[in-house]
């Protein structure tokens, strides 16, 4: 049946490992997984419906997605010109700032979250500029998506800089001697060639904040139908026992995450197919 | 050919104003915060009963998340990368589901399993094993959190390998195991190397799906990071940010540590490159 299933190799052990692998992802993953869509159908359709339809939870959606997706382009933007900065010019304390971009991607969400609060407060390192601007960032929807940006930033960053990198000075040089001038060579040659690096950062990244959980609830104030994201609309129906609501909203987080997910694959394909 | 040096200055400066904000601030507040109170207030934080318990219970469920998910990841790439076979990319796209998913649910799942109303719930109440709001539950969740990280580093880079170094050795007659220690296993040392760094950080950090399946009991059933939140919500501060601390000096090892693979393993290539370049030339 093995030999039948996979073209001949020399190579032992695949009984063993796709074995192991296989009852290690069901027990891990995809039962604990499906365990949560069963739940779901035993509920009844009504109780789901109202559930995910509610006004609260609709007002989570707006800002989790809402706001995910301002972050996610913020990073974009920035990210870029990060990314640029950091392979193309040289500057002291280069490979530390390069280094350091992990930092959001390995920090402790809970870290994040209340470093960031305390940053952005009104007394706080940051906080203390904008306040006698008027603008509020802490307990506010400004803060979870600087929260957000913050979370967002490797992603951006870290899959622009390869192509960066690769990218072949000869093809800008060429661009050069055929008239174009910096801003047309870059507009129109390095930038197709970074849009495919730049999409799927910014998918990454939007995937990234709309379950993030730890870094945004202690800077959002978490008021109900004003600062309250959806992951933690979860958390508040498990802590009234309403489990069923609770994985009500988790079906629906799912289902868009698996959409996300595919969406990035999708995009990954066509970059590839159109750049390879 | 480049921008003008006014612009390139200009955009440095944008990009370190971005970057120092956003990376280099939250480092200094995080140790400036927990300093705030001297010295002593900060040792005394970390040396109380409760605090050494998270420090404890974070490093059981690392410990054991860890080389599991290690054993997986690399089982998991050798099927993947050294065989063909139908499904593959849907085999990789489930392995990669635990990182698509929020936290949150994460944790929601095993409480549907494990949990009293859960699908378990009764049998287990039954037989008095407590799960859910009890260590098993953290450890579970911390597994099912860094379940890929292994796996997504090996496959790619042992894609990239192929299978010729294991075959060569095969034919001259390497059993199984001595095939993967003596030939695979060199072979991708960094990559494991960053995926077990990157699995540590995640399971010793991770809050949202800890935090659902955690019962938030004061000495028993708090990691580091919920211990924080704790602290945090008492208006406890200097205590909180003394834990946050703790997990940023983990935070900047990893990164260094991250740094030096990327670092060894150029080198490590282009001392390949070299011995290649003086092959062919002595040829």
């Amino acid at each position: 049946m093995t030999r039948a299933f996979r073209r001949h190799s020399i190579l032992p052990g695949f009984g063993l490992a796709m074995g192991f692998t296989v009852f290690y992802l069901s027990l891990i993953v995809l039962i604990p997984l499906g365990a949560a869509f069963l739940k779901t159908f035993t509920m009844g359709w009504a109780h789901f419906w109202d559930t995910v339809t509610g006004a609260r939870a609709l007002a989570s959606y707006r800002l989790s997605i809402g706001a995910s997706l301002i972050a996610a382009s913020i990073n974009s933007v920035l990210g870029l010109l990060a990314a640029w900065v950091l392979v193309r010019y040289e500057f002291p304390g280069k490979r530390i700032i390069d280094a350091l971009v992990d930092l959001p991607f390995a920090l402790p969400t809970a870290v994040a979250g209340i470093t960031l609060t305390a940053m952005f407060a009104a007394n706080g390192w940051v906080g203390s500029w904008l306040e006698p601007l008027g603008i509020k960032v802490a307990f506010t929807w400004l803060g979870v998506v600087v929260a957000l940006t913050f979370i967002g930033l490797p992603f951006v960053v870290r899959t622009v800089q390869p192509v960066l990198q690769e990218l072949d000075p000869e093809i800008e040089e060429a661009a050069a001697t055929l008239g174009a001038n910096r801003w047309q060579s870059l507009k129109r040659v390095v930038f197709p060639e970074l849009m495919p690096a730049l999409l799927t950062g910014f998918a990454l990244a939007f995937a990234r904040a709309v379950g993030e959980y730890g870094s945004v609830i202690f800077i959002s104030g978490n008021m109900p139908m004003k600062t309250e994201i959806t992951p933690l609309l979860i958390v508040t129906k498990l802590a009234q026992y309403d489990y069923a609501g609770a994985t009500a909203l988790a079906v629906a987080t799912l289902t868009m995450s698996f959409v996300l997910l595919f969406f990035i694959n999708l995009l990954q394909w066509w970059s590839r197919t159109r750049y390879a | 050919m480049s921008e003008p040096r006014w612009v390139r200055a200009i955009l440095i400066g944008l990009a370190l104003l971005f970057l120092g904000i956003f990376l280099l601030v939250p480092l200094i507040v995080v140790f400036t915060e927990a300093f705030k109170k001297g010295a002593e207030v900060y040792l005394e934080s970390i040396r109380e009963p409760d605090a050494v318990a998270a420090i404890r219970l974070t490093l059981i469920a690392a410990g054991i998340a860890v080389p599991l998910n290690l054993v997986f990841g690399v089982a998991a790439a050798w099927a993947i990368a050294k065989f063909q076979f139908p499904g593959k990319s849907f085999l990789i796209t489930l392995i990669d589901l635990p990182f698509s998913v929020s936290p949150v649910i994460s944790g929601l799942v095993y409480i549907l399993l494990f949990g009293l109303q859960g699908w378990l719930g009764p049998w287990l109440a039954e037989h008095e094993i407590k799960i859910i709001f009890a260590v098993p539950g953290i450890v579970l969740a911390t597994i099912f959190v860094t379940f890929p990280f292994v796996a997504r580093e090996l496959i790619p880079l042992m894609q990239a390998q192929g299978s010729e170094e294991e075959e060569a050795a095969r034919t001259l007659g390497a059993g199984g195991w001595q095939t993967f220690w003596r030939v695979t296993l060199p072979n991708i040392k960094w990559g494991l190397l960053y995926g077990v760094i990157l699995c540590n950080a995640r399971a010793m950090g991770e809050f949202g799906a800890v935090s659902v399946v955690s019962g938030h009991i004061r000495g028993a059933t708090n990691t580091i990071p919920l211990h924080a939140e704790i602290l945090y919500n008492e208006y406890n501060s200097a205590a909180a940010f003394a834990m946050a601390s703790l997990l940023t000096i983990l935070t900047l090892v990893t990164i260094a540590l991250k740094a030096l693979i990327d670092w060894k393993s150029q080198v490590e290539v282009r001392e390949v490159g070299e011995i290649r370049e003086r092959a062919l030339a002595e040829a």
